[in-house]
Formats: C-alpha cells, structure tokens, sequence
C-alpha cells in the first residue's frame, strides 16, 4: 500500500549479481524529510540498495521518487591516498562557487584545509568535507553510506550530530548505512533491517528493544508502526 | 648524424612538444597505475611502422592506425571481459613486437626501436604541436572525470560521468601521444616518456594543479636535455633522452629525502 505523499516508493526491487540474488523482493515507502537508517549484517545488500536506487545497476521492480528529486551520495570506500588532490580542488569538481561556507558549515575552515591534500586529512576531517562535498550543491536527498568510516569513537556523535542539523537545516531526506544500533537509534527516525530481505521496517527508537534486535537478525515481522503486506512495508 | 642549426630547432620543437604532452598525459597514467600500459602499448606501434616502411608511406602514420586500433580492441575486450587495461595490453604487446621485428626491414629497425629526431622537418614539428596542443586540451576536458573515477567509481557515475566512454578518450590520446614520441625515442623507450616524468611529479605534488604543470615541465626537459646532449655526443637521442629523464626523478627523491630529513 502506497501512501499519498510519499516521497521515495520501492516495490519488489530484486536485484541478482553473477547469478547470486543480493535483494529479494524490497519493498518499503518513506515520506519527505525523514532519516532513515539501513542496517543489517555484512552482504545483506546495503549498499547495492544504494547503487539501485542511485541508477548504477540494473535491477527488477520499482523505485519511485516523488516530485523532483536531487541525490547526494557519499559512498563508504573512496581511494584518496594515492592521488594528489587538494580539498579545494575535489570541492570544485562539483561546485566551485559555493567551497567557503560548505566548509563553514560541517565547521572547517577554508583557510586551514583548502589546499590540504585529502589524503593527509584525518578519518573525521575526511567525512567533514565528504558531508560538504555532499551538501554542496544543495541536494534534496542524501545516501549515505558508513557516514563514520574510519572516524574514532568519539568522533562519530558529532558527525552524526552534525548531519542531523544540516539535513534539517536544508530539507533533506537522508538515507544512511550503519552498523551502529546505538547511532541509529539517536540519530535516524526509522530504520529498515535488511538481510537480502526487508526483515524489520519501523521505527528507530525501538532499535534496542531485545525483540527487535532477535527480529532483525531473525524473521520478518510486522509492528504497529509498520503493516506488512506480502514483504512491502509503509511508514 | 650531424646537427646543423636548422634540424636542431625542429628537433627540440617536436621534442618540447612531445615532452609536455606525454608528461601531462602520463601524469593521469601514473594515478591509474597504469604505467606499464604505455609502455607495452608502444610496441604494438612497431607492426603500424613496419607496414608503413614496406609499403611507401609514412611510418607513424601506419603506427597511430595500430595504436588506435589498438586502444579500441582493448577498450572493447575490457569491457566485454571486464578483465584490467594492463592484462589485456600484456597479452597482445609481446605478439605485435614479435610481429613488427619479423616485419621491419633490417637497415630500418634500430631507428624503428629507437627513434631518430634527427630526421624531423618543419612539417613534423608542425604536426607535433597541433597534436600536443590537442593532447593537453581534450586531457584537461577529462582528467576531472577520470580522478573522480579513480576516488570511486561509484561517485563518477551517480554524476552522471560516462566512464567507459572517457576511458576510450583517454586511450586514443595515449595511442596519439605515443605515436608522436616514437620520432623521439622510438618503440622500446617511448613509454619512458609517459611514466617517469609524472613519477618524479608525483613524489612532489600535494595537489592537482602542481602535479600536472610538473609532469609536463619535466617532460619537456627531459627531452631537450637528450636531444642536446645526443648532438654533443653524437649518439642516438632516445636513450639520453630516458637517461636525462631518470636523473630528474633521481634528484627529486633525493631532494625530497633531503628534506624529509632536515625537517
């Protein structure tokens, strides 16, 4: 069932690669300006969510977006040390206008990083500007995935911190991939389980409930917050 | 072989040229780790050359045709195989090499391996600028799409960038760069020309801008300090050419050493 103003609609997206299925009949439906948090174990098919709902790869069922839909993406893995790149040349790449206060607003400044190599930038300057490189162009949606990869523990609240005030500052509905249920929990307002199958869609908050965590590991299942028809969730 | 003041200058003409463009060009080649690539898809020139000698025309004509026939071969198989530039290139080079030995008549084969600048007219210092000038325009057109392909793949194509189409670009200006350099150093050293003076850039360079301008400056003078100094000694250019070129990169390191060890 497919909510009036939904904002991003998936249905039965299944999606094989080599002949192995990585998505199994995904289904799920969220509304504008929400943060959604995709977990799950490794191989569950995360990120080639992702890689489907930005276009990269072929896939079967739909993927809606509603009204017009700018995407942002910062993938996990990005190869910065072996090339000689500054801040300021990467920023450019996209939208060299608008460097100064994209910098300014993941609170780094212009002066002390433009023309640092990015690879000599440590794990949470690197996010910072990854979340500036992002947000740049004004997005209206934003795929994250691993938003603290390689960023210490203490580090990691304050980037989640950070993206919480930029994508509600800016309007962004943000898509995010973590492995943290304590992050997710804090800082997404729903989360989606997946285990090449959606096996839990509902709200963050009850992330660390024992029953849910067994679910998420375990069966689908269906929660006031969420109905379930046929493995297609709407929030 | 003798210099006499007009071939010189049309020598250090192409040698310039070619300099700075296989120095700007090789610098992306370095970042793609794809340095032996030039230099293997060099020797598939040789066959192009020696065709060009047996049938009457211009040698680098008959080159660049195999070299681009060449790039697009491999480009294709790449895609198709999905197996990498450098083990495609590996599998064809050793055959054309073979090829073009067998192919290339004898008293014409040690300027075919190692090139003669000497021999350069105004003519071909005109050609030499107009593909060098073109080299480095349609590189700066895509060595931002190429570096982001090589920060992620994934980047590049969510903006739209259409990576296999740039990579053949970039493979056709690296058949046209190296069928221009093979006048300098011929087949066996021309991938020199592509690698070293972007691996000296590259040990010094904290940024793009700096990186490209210092590939192609080294480039340049690796090739005008082997075309002078094989006038000195009255030697084939080729060689000194490499040779001038690998002492740049050995002060860099040794300057870079300096200073890591000073500071």
């Amino acid at each position: 069932m497919v909510i009036d103003d939904y904002f991003l609609n998936v249905s039965d997206l299944s999606l094989e690669i080599s002949n192995q299925k990585i998505l199994e009949n995904v289904s799920f439906t969220i509304k504008k300006g929400i943060t959604l948090a995709i977990v799950g174990p490794n191989g569950a098919g995360k990120t080639t969510l992702f890689r489907a709902l930005l276009g990269l790869i072929p896939y079967k069922g739909k993927i809606e977006w509603n009204g017009k839909v700018k995407v942002g993406y910062v993938p996990q893995i990005l190869s910065v040390h072996d090339i000689p790149i500054s801040v300021k040349e990467f920023l450019s790449f996209k939208d060299g206008s608008n460097i100064s206060s994209a910098l300014a607003s993941v609170g780094l400044d212009s002066q002390t990083v433009l023309e640092k190599s990015l690879g000599a930038l440590s794990g949470g300057q690197l996010r910072r500007v990854l979340i500036a490189w992002a947000i740049i162009d004004k997005p209206n949606v934003l795929l994250f995935d691993e938003p603290t990869s390689g960023v210490d523990l203490g580090g990691e609240e304050v980037i989640y911190g950070m993206l919480k005030r930029l994508t509600a500052e800016n309007r962004i509905t943000l898509l995010l991939i973590s492995h943290d249920l304590h992050i997710v929990r804090e800082y997404s307002d729903y989360v989606l389980a997946l285990n090449k199958r959606v096996v839990f869609f509902g709200k963050s908050k009850d992330v660390m409930n024992p029953d849910t965590q067994k679910l998420i590991y375990g069966e689908p299942v269906c929660r006031e917050y969420g109905e379930i028809h046929g493995g297609a969730v709407t929030i | 072989m003798k210099f006499m003041a007009e071939p010189l200058l049309f020598s250090l003409i192409v040698g310039i040229a070619v300099g700075i463009s296989a120095g700007y060009l090789g610098s992306i080649m370095v970042l793609e780790k794809m340095a032996l690539v030039g230099d293997a898809l060099s020797h598939v020139a040789l066959p192009g050359l020696a065709i060009g000698i047996l049938l009457h025309f211009n040698p680098f004509v008959g080159a660049f045709a195999f070299l681009f026939t060449s790039a697009v071969l491999i480009w294709y198989l790449g895609r198709v195989t999905k197996l990498s530039f450098e083990t495609l290139v590996g599998a064809v080079f050793t055959l054309a090499l073979a090829i073009g030995i067998l192919l290339v008549p004898q008293p014409d084969l040690l300027e075919a391996l190692f090139g003669d600048i000497t021999k350069v007219g105004w003519i071909d210092a005109l050609i030499a600028i107009v593909i060098s000038i073109a080299v480095v325009a349609l590189t700066r057109a895509i060595y931002r799409k190429i570096v982001l392909g090589l920060i992620s793949e994934e980047l590049a194509v969510s903006k739209g960038i259409n990576v296999a189409r740039t990579n053949l670009l970039y493979l056709l200006l690296v058949s046209l760069t190296v069928a221009i350099g093979l006048r300098i150093t011929g087949t066996l050293l021309v991938g020199f020309l592509v690698v070293t003076p972007a691996a000296a850039a590259r040990t010094i360079s904290a940024n793009l801008s700096k990186y490209f301008a210092l590939s192609a400056i080294f480039g340049a003078i690796s090739s005008i300090s082997g075309i002078l100094l094989s006038g000195y000694f009255n030697v084939l250019p080729g060689p000194l050419v490499v040779v001038s070129g690998v002492a740049i990169f050995a002060v860099v390191i040794v300057v870079r050493w300096r200073k890591k060890i000073t500071s």
